[in-house]
């Protein structure tokens, strides 16, 4: 059965790109442009990886994990943060927040790719 | 299709016709200054009432309306107006002067309130004035009884013409209530 | 998979790029020293930053380089390190300037000239309180080395620790598929893997990182269960294993790529890694990983000639594998700006689509309009007119079709979010339920697949939390344990029909009219059918369950079921039988644009029927009608009787046929099955009509769904037959109990269906 991701973005550019290459590797995709888009979307369908980045309007990337992860059914699910902050102290939040791991942008699709697989097979 | 005809406000010399049946009110916009506000007025009878141009989108001749069942008979109907359906109020009516016996002259006056669009029939356009607010006159203190004084904006002389000038807001306020809120039935029709 | 794939998302980052500019503008010229809103500096650094995120994805190296250092300033505004001042916004406008050029040399595909950004560059830094370097130095892009995790500090410490763990490996089991000696051209890893119990809380999940060393080259994999609990102890969401993988993998695999498969751990875990290569080859992995992983973003060249290399690797199923693999052969070949891999679909924006389907609409009316102006030509005369128009008329009906397609969608995409909400309801209500559903294919339009979701699931909690018995009440009254409820769609009647249907209890009919009662939303004596009983479900504020429950019961309830299904034009309606279930039916339209009606006209008016409520129409001898209890006109019609209603007296229209001999009978059928004879003057003919909205500038009516324009430019009402038949009931032409109306004004329906019966 095909795995879904979903990517929370507030950047089209980045949703489409997310998607288009996530389809093209054989995954659904679902798309949210915010934490409570993706909060919302996520409480009606299966999902079984979370790309979300961590700059956006409404609610943080953050905020979006931690409420994720306050959800007994969303305590496993894997979290891919997306950034373009090199610094550790992101991730080290990010993981704090309960993010699986994370995707540095820019990234190429080889990557994203890899690192889906590396989380959710 | 063919009765949109071309009027011509008959005071306003400022006016200008974009041929194609419709008053150019975009032009007639540009002509105020300072803070007076142009009224378009038209008479109904021997009245003459202003609306504050606005609100005003159009003036167009009349087209026969679809009447639509089991309203008061100042809801004229609803007409097409390029492609979108809006009600057409009739203002005699609407004071308890009965209905228009429309012609061919009469005028429908396309005013746009709030997210809505509507259209107000009267006899005849007459005059585009640029009034002030110091020369609005509140309204008289009328029995509320007689007449709901809340569509009434405020009063001015022209020359020697009284001008009533009317909230478009009000007017037809009541009209535009949905009735969504009573659970009237199991089965709800199609909206 | 290639660079040039991205090109077809170019477009998008311009587009997008420009409305962020405009964003990040109206919040810079908003910008002013004093009240500084936060959100206003927030959305401007994250359209700056959502700028740099898509250069980077395509390369435009400058104009990221430049982005970064607008985005640092903003950082800075935004943690309120820089004040903000007059001279930082004039700054960070003309930042905002020299990034919309740097924008549009990308878009023509063009250099920046040297020194563009330079000013700029300097002015911004010194709001950061740095030096200001020489001119023309604009910073490097951000390193993307920087970006990637670093690695190879700590060898030495590993090795020592490896080769204890190499031992602990063998003590636990003696290598017996990879023995002996290293072939050449590979290198033999041993990574000794022992997670932190926790692992799996961030979403970590060990069998696709073994999987993925897997793909790396020959693999054997030993679990530990040295730290596995007893059962009773055991938590199932901790983690008790470890595992020692022995990888033989190419020459070409280095360090760098096995740690990649541990980045998001390694913090969190004791991993050991540990290499023998043949002796004559010693490849220092250090080396390997600064020289292959420094140019981050381009696509790894290591990973296809390392794949024919590695025949093992290739049976390890990979997503990956296919689309990289079929895209590139194809992009290289064309070679063309459009060079990504054939695509048999498009993305297309949803208001494109919409401004098809009202210019399809505009062209209906315009082709009934044409057709109306020749009916008025004498006959036999324009005979290729006439054939073309047909042709034409034929043509609109398929470019509508094919228009609505556009739009549709299958139910799937909501029935497919169903099971697992079952589940979550059997489980907060102890109950057993299977979910059995039919019907996914049923396409209708999208923004109707869009609304669906949300009256389902409620629909659904609703049959599991209040039709199903708990398992043990099942057993005992002889069901099976597990209740079933059945979702199923289908088209009937040009309407989409969606039915969730539960083996449970039924509605509890004496405590719904008990409790309707107690609420004030029934007269107490007033005699109901028990149907309409089933009905005072979808009163507001009506609510069956003894206790709230974490489900249903939360004041919200089928009344807002009922009232968003309306709102998209459609109808709920429920049927219960006690002990044996219920069965909700909800119907609704299939697109909200175009339907195929028939023009009728009543006095000087006209109406539109939907064609789908139309059985026939007849013109009944005096011999057919019957008056009934002096009040109500039925019809013999097919055999059964069948009320009729008068269009004009209903509507108030003047000069209209009231006698049904001499006028027509306009035989229609509402969604649940029910007849009414309406009695109009004339049948006009049949058209499309284009939906055109009432209450967009008006309000609702009853008995009218919509309306719409005819040929001639006038305005005609479209119908809404379950609305004239509810309309009829009230004015006082039925044989229904007026005190029941009185007391339930909402509940006909079934009312309705008794009168069906012969009297």
């Amino acid at each position: 059965m095909k795995k879904t991701v979903m990517t929370v973005d507030d950047s089209r550019t980045m949703r489409d790109m997310v998607s288009f290459t996530l389809r093209g590797a054989g995954y659904d995709v679902v798309e949210a442009a915010d934490g409570q888009q993706a909060m919302s979307a996520i409480a009606t369908r299966k999902v079984d990886l979370v790309i979300t980045d961590l700059n956006m309007p409404v609610m943080d990337g953050l905020s979006l994990i931690r409420k994720l992860r306050a959800i007994p059914a969303h305590r496993t699910l894997p979290i891919l943060m997306l950034t373009t902050e090199a610094d550790d102290s992101k991730k080290a939040e990010g993981r704090a927040a309960g993010a699986t791991g994370w995707i540095v942008k820019p990234f190429n699709p080889d990557k994203l790719v890899s690192v889906v697989q590396k989380v959710c097979g | 299709m063919s009765s949109s005809t071309a009027i011509a406000p008959v005071g306003g010399s400022r006016s200008a016709s974009s041929g194609d049946g419709r008053t150019d009110l975009q032009a007639l916009n540009n002509a105020g200054n300072g803070t007076e506000e142009q009224y378009v007025t038209f008479t109904v009878g021997a009245e003459e009432y202003g609306v504050n141009i606005l609100a005003v989108r159009e003036i167009r001749g009349w087209t026969p309306e679809s009447r639509l069942p089991n309203l008061p008979d100042y809801v004229r109907g609803v007409i097409n107006l390029r492609g979108i359906i809006i009600p057409i109020f009739d203002l005699r009516a609407r004071f308890g002067g009965g209905m228009t016996q429309v012609t061919k002259r009469h005028v429908v006056v396309v005013m746009q309130v709030g997210e809505r669009t509507r259209g107000i029939l009267v006899d005849a356009i007459s005059d585009i004035l640029a009034i002030g607010p110091d020369a609005i006159k509140p309204p008289p203190d009328v029995d509320s009884g007689l007449i709901d004084a809340e569509y009434l904006s405020g009063l001015y002389t022209a020359d020697d013409r009284m001008v009533t000038l009317l909230n478009v807001d009000k007017l037809f306020a009541g009209e535009h209530v949905d009735h969504e809120a009573t659970p009237r039935a199991a089965l709800p029709e199609q909206t | 998979m290639p660079v040039d794939d991205l090109s077809r998302f170019k477009q998008t980052y311009f587009d997008e790029s420009a409305e962020l500019l405009a964003v990040a503008e109206a919040g810079l010229l908003r910008l002013a020293p004093g009240g500084v809103d936060m959100d206003e500096v927030n959305a401007i650094f994250r359209a700056v930053h959502s700028i740099k995120g898509g250069g980077g994805a395509f390369g435009f190296g400058e104009l990221v380089a430049f982005a970064h250092e607008f985005e640092t300033v903003m950082d800075g505004v935004r943690n309120a390190d820089i004040p903000v001042t007059t001279g930082l916004v004039d700054t960070l406008i003309r930042a905002n300037d020299v990034l919309a050029q740097m924008l549009s040399y990308a878009a023509d595909g063009t250099e920046a000239p040297a020194g563009t950004t330079d000013d700029t560059v300097a002015a911004l830094r010194r709001f950061l309180g740095k030096a200001d370097p020489a001119p023309g130095a604009a910073a490097p892009p951000p390193e993307p080395a920087a970006l990637l995790p670093d690695d190879e500090d700590d060898e030495a410490g590993i090795f020592g620790d490896a080769l204890a763990a190499i031992q602990a490996a063998r003590d636990d089991r003696p290598a017996a598929a990879l023995p002996g000696a290293i072939p050449d051209g590979k290198v033999r890893w041993t990574i000794v893997f022992r997670p932190k119990a926790e692992l799996l809380l961030s979403g970590n999940e060990p069998t696709y990182m073994l999987r993925a060393l897997r793909r790396l080259g020959e693999a054997e994999i030993v679990c530990h269960l040295d730290r596995l609990p007893s059962l009773r102890d055991l938590d199932a969401e901790l983690l008790h294993l470890s595992w020692t993988v022995t990888l033989l993998a190419d020459a070409g695999v280095d360090r760098a790529r096995i740690d990649d498969v541990f980045e998001f751990v390694a913090d969190d875990c004791d991993i050991r890694i540990s290499a023998e290569a043949p002796p004559p080859a010693v490849i220092p992995p250090a080396e390997a990983v600064s020289a292959n992983a420094a140019p981050a973003n381009l696509p790894e060249p290591a990973a296809p000639t390392a794949a024919p290399a590695a025949p093992p690797a290739a049976t390890t199923s990979s997503p990956s594998g296919p689309p990289p693999g079929g895209a590139k052969p194809k992009a290289n070949g064309n070679g063309g700006d459009h060079a990504g891999p054939t695509t048999h679909t498009i993305r297309v924006d949803l208001d494109k689509i919409d401004r098809l389907v009202n210019m399809v609409g505009e062209m209906v009316i315009t082709q009934a309009m044409i057709a109306e102006h020749l009916r008025d030509l004498p006959p036999g005369q324009f005979q290729e007119l006439r054939e073309g128009l047909e042709g034409l008329a034929q043509h609109t009906r398929e470019l509508r079709e094919s228009v609505m397609s556009i739009r549709a969608q299958p139910v799937s995409s909501v029935f497919s979010r169903m099971p697992r909400l079952v589940r979550e309801c059997a489980a907060a209500t102890g109950k057993e339920v299977m979910l059995v559903t039919s019907g996914e294919t049923t396409e209708v339009d999208k923004t109707v697949v869009e609304n669906l979701v949300d009256p389902l699931t409620h629909m659904i909690r609703n049959s599991i939390d209040h039709g199903l018995e708990g398992p043990d009440e099942r057993e005992r009254i002889g069901k099976p344990r597990a209740g079933t409820v059945h979702l199923s769609a289908a088209h009937r009647s040009g309407r989409i029909v969606i039915e969730v249907t539960d083996d449970g209890r039924g509605i509890n009919r004496a405590k719904v009219l008990s409790k309707a009662i107690e609420k004030g939303l029934v007269q107490p004596g007033a005699s109901l059918s028990d149907e309409e009983i089933d009905h005072l479900i979808f009163l507001p504020g009506f609510s069956t369950a003894d206790q709230v429950s974490n489900l249903s019961g939360r004041g919200v309830g089928m009344d807002v079921v009922r009232r968003n299904i309306s709102s998209l034009g459609g109808r709920i309606g429920v049927y219960s039988a006690p002990g044996e279930g219920s069965r909700f039916v909800l119907s609704l339209p299939l697109t909200l644009a175009v339907l195929d009606g028939m023009v009728i006209s009543v006095g000087e008016e006209r109406f539109v029927l939907p064609l789908t409520n139309i059985v026939e129409s007849l013109r009944p001898k005096p011999a057919d009608l019957h008056g009934l209890v002096n009040k109500c006109d039925v019809m013999m019609a097919r055999g059964e009787y069948v009320r009729l209603v008068h269009l004009h007296r209903l509507f108030g229209i003047p000069r209209a046929i009231d006698d049904a001999t001499r006028g027509l009978v306009v035989l229609v059928e509402t969604e649940d099955g029910s007849r009414l004879g309406l009695v109009v003057d004339e049948v006009l003919g049949q058209q499309q009509v284009v939906i055109k909205s009432l209450e967009a500038n008006f309000r609702r009516l009853d008995g009218v769904a919509a309306a719409t324009i005819l040929g001639d430019g006038r305005v005609a009402l479209i119908l809404d037959v379950a609305g004239l038949r509810e309309m009829s009931r009230h004015s006082g032409t039925t044989t229904t109990a007026p005190t029941t109306t009185s007391a339930l004004p909402a509940l006909q329906d079934q009312a309705d269906q008794r009168q069906r019966q012969p009297v």
